[in-house]
């Protein structure tokens, strides 16, 4: 949002301007007061009450277009400027690569506004031509790490054509920048998804991946996220790969308490438990007592969740032993 | 790098307690005055400004001090008439957000007849597409935040058969992360504002069934921050608008209970202006009408007795939902 013309001591105002003399400004018709009354800066009035009249008469030439650019400025984001600028693109033929560096212009002023990221959408499935996005979504990115709305058009450009080659790259570079950014574990998971696909091989070696930076940043829920994730591939489930329990092991041995790390090893326990095949490492008075130990100790703000989720435990156990008896009658 | 945990800290000199009056001031007034620049830049959004300040207002049972005759006949005029949508204010396009913000002002009014309601039946239902999804209006951009204006503009008005109910649950699972939570599309990060919008959609159809609870709730949790206050992403800061939106969420899954409540309120009161009235994002900021409903709302859902009930799904006062007889779903495991 920029008070754009304020301190430009040559703006005109339109109203002042000999070339749009022919026009009748149209002024806000807020309706009554005092809800909807509208308090402007003199020149966002000037500006807005000749888009409403060349909205109204649907005018389409070279100076609608550019004061819709000045429209823009007072305000991306309004969507009926967006709105009837497309129409005006369209319907005067403009060169849309002049459009695209305009628009780039605009993201880097407003990376968070939900029009201009659409606009430039359209603009690129007008052009057929993803061949700057990579770039400018690359850009936005360097700047905040984790800007929704750059992400959502990267994920669209590189589904929609095919630019998966150099995302991985891409994705260590973010994470090895800041291994806590979850938008980039998650861009890691959209590229495994869709598009390296889930061999043993690819599962193995993301686990060893995650497992490396768990070991870099310990108390890192993103990289324990995606651990996760990547094993729900894993066909031998959380408890059942070698790797990740003696990692898991070994932390704990080192006197590791990240809550991650606790809350993984009961769910290795809760898996284990559910299959039949405790241990005497993974079993539920080991999970119950970890759960004790979060919720008095190492997460008492969630206490309420580690308590609850103990007597899931101890209920899960209890059915177990009836069916245990029950077998063996 | 930094490893140090991103939150604020609350000061000493915070307000601690619920200065219900202020508020009331802060929205009543809002708008009136002609100098204020932010109003006059929201203009964009103002049919949801009036939608965030009149259910605050209800919620503090002050709503007659809204001018609800004039509200309900600028409603009436930002209808278009061809397809049926409303749009944010005189002269903007129709689009679905400001769709459903006029339905629920009017709902809360007991007033639907203000508008042509098979028109906006017409609008809702055109914006479904083939995989299930809804975009915000005719220029096509697809997020499961219109899904959720979607079904719940529909169940307003009672007409939830007009659209295609279980294609449009099949769209919102798809965006169903690895971390049991959502996104904007399939793929895309969870976010808790978004979370909210997909839990909603599901409540709304009845289809909570198909949520991983526990594993989205434990995420969900994993918001709250030392300050108490809650942030929509890991390693985001908090911000007073996700007390609602993680809240709510946690409320549909009958989990709201595993946050520290008592922290959490503690972060809300501190979001208060005590001079201008009003909420903000975090402790000190500027007051606003979006975050002052949601400061309320998350104030109600915690159980604060001098706010009336929230429904967790509607973001609505609860007895506007009972008129309705509507019953979003609630998990109850």
């Amino acid at each position: 949002m920029s008070e754009s013309g304020d301190s430009d001591a040559s703006w005109i105002f339109y109203k002042d301007r000999p070339d749009w003399s022919d026009v009748t400004p149209i002024p806000e018709d807020d309706g009554p007061a005092p809800v909807v009354v509208i308090a402007h800066s003199e020149k966002f009035e000037d500006v807005y009450d000749y888009f409403r009249a060349i909205l109204k008469t649907n005018e389409k030439s070279e100076r609608a277009l550019l004061l819709t650019k000045d429209a823009v400025e007072f305000n991306p984001a309004n969507y009926t400027v967006w709105q009837y600028r497309r129409d005006l693109l369209q319907a005067l033929g403009t060169d849309l690569k002049t459009e695209l560096e305009y628009v780039e212009a605009v993201i880097k002023q407003s990376p968070k506004n939900y029009q201009v990221w659409h606009h430039r959408r359209v603009l690129i499935e007008w052009l057929q031509d993803p061949s700057l996005e990579l770039e400018v979504t690359g850009d936005a990115l360097q700047q905040d790490p984790k800007n929704y709305h750059a992400w959502q058009h990267r994920q669209w450009a590189i589904k929609t054509f095919g630019l998966f080659d150099k995302e991985m790259d891409f994705v260590d570079t973010l994470i090895n920048e800041d291994v806590r950014n979850n938008s980039a574990w998650n861009q890691r998971y959209f590229v495994m998804n869709n598009h390296l696909g889930w061999s043993d091989y690819n599962v193995q070696k993301e686990i060893c991946y995650a497992l490396e930076k768990i070991k870099f940043v310990k108390n890192n829920e993103s990289a324990w996220n995606y651990l996760r994730g990547v094993l729900l591939h894993d066909k031998r489930g959380i408890s059942g790969n070698a790797v990740v329990t003696s990692f898991c092991e070994e932390l704990y041995k080192n006197k590791c308490r990240s809550p991650y790390l606790l809350a993984f090893i009961i769910d290795i326990c809760e898996e284990n438990l559910k299959k039949g095949e405790t241990s005497c490492i993974y079993n539920s008075e080991r999970a119950i007592d970890l759960c004790q130990a979060l919720a008095t100790k190492y997460d008492k703000i969630r206490s309420k969740y580690w308590n609850y989720f103990s007597e899931k435990i101890k209920a899960l156990q209890n059915i177990k032993t009836v069916e245990q008896n029950n077998m063996e009658e | 790098m930094s490893f140090k945990t991103k939150d604020v800290v609350l000061s000493e000199d915070r307000p601690k307690t619920l200065l219900l009056q202020k508020h009331s001031d802060f929205l009543a007034s809002y708008g009136v005055n002609k100098d204020d620049y932010e109003y006059c830049m929201t203009e964009y959004l103002r049919m949801s400004g009036i939608y965030w300040s009149l259910t605050a207002m209800e919620l503090m049972d002050q709503s007659s001090r809204m001018p609800k005759e004039e509200i309900i006949a600028f409603i009436s005029s930002c209808q278009d008439s061809e397809s049926g949508g409303l749009s944010a204010s005189n002269g903007h396009d129709p689009h679905m957000l400001y769709t459903l913000s006029a339905v629920q002002v009017l709902a809360m009014y007991d007033r639907l007849d203000a508008i042509d309601t098979e028109g906006v039946v017409r609008f809702v239902t055109s914006m479904q597409q083939e995989d299930g999804s809804f975009i915000g209006d005719k220029w096509g951009e697809v997020d499961t935040r219109f899904s959720f204006c979607a079904v719940m503009c529909l169940s307003l008005l009672h007409r939830l058969d007009a659209i295609n109910v279980s294609k449009a649950v099949d769209f919102v699972l798809s965006c169903m992360n690895f971390d049991g939570g959502f996104g904007s599309k399939p793929g895309s990060e969870s976010h808790a504002g978004l979370i909210y919008c997909c839990v909603g959609t599901l409540s709304i159809c009845k289809r909570m069934d198909a949520l991983k609870c526990d594993e989205l709730a434990w995420w969900l949790c994993e918001r709250q921050l030392p300050s108490g206050g809650l942030n929509g992403r890991p390693e985001k800061l908090p911000d007073l608008c996700y007390s609602w939106w993680v809240m709510s969420s946690l409320s549909m899954l009958n989990r709201i209970h595993w946050v520290d409540k008592k922290n959490l309120e503690q972060y809300i009161l501190a979001c208060q202006d005590a001079e201008t009235g009003g909420f903000s994002d975090r402790p000190g900021d500027i007051t606003d009408p979006f975050h002052t409903l949601f400061g309320l709302a998350g104030l109600s859902l915690l159980g604060n007795s001098s706010i009336k009930r929230v429904n967790p799904t509607y973001c609505m006062p609860q007895e506007t939902i009972d008129r309705l007889k509507l019953e979003p779903q609630i998990l109850y495991v």
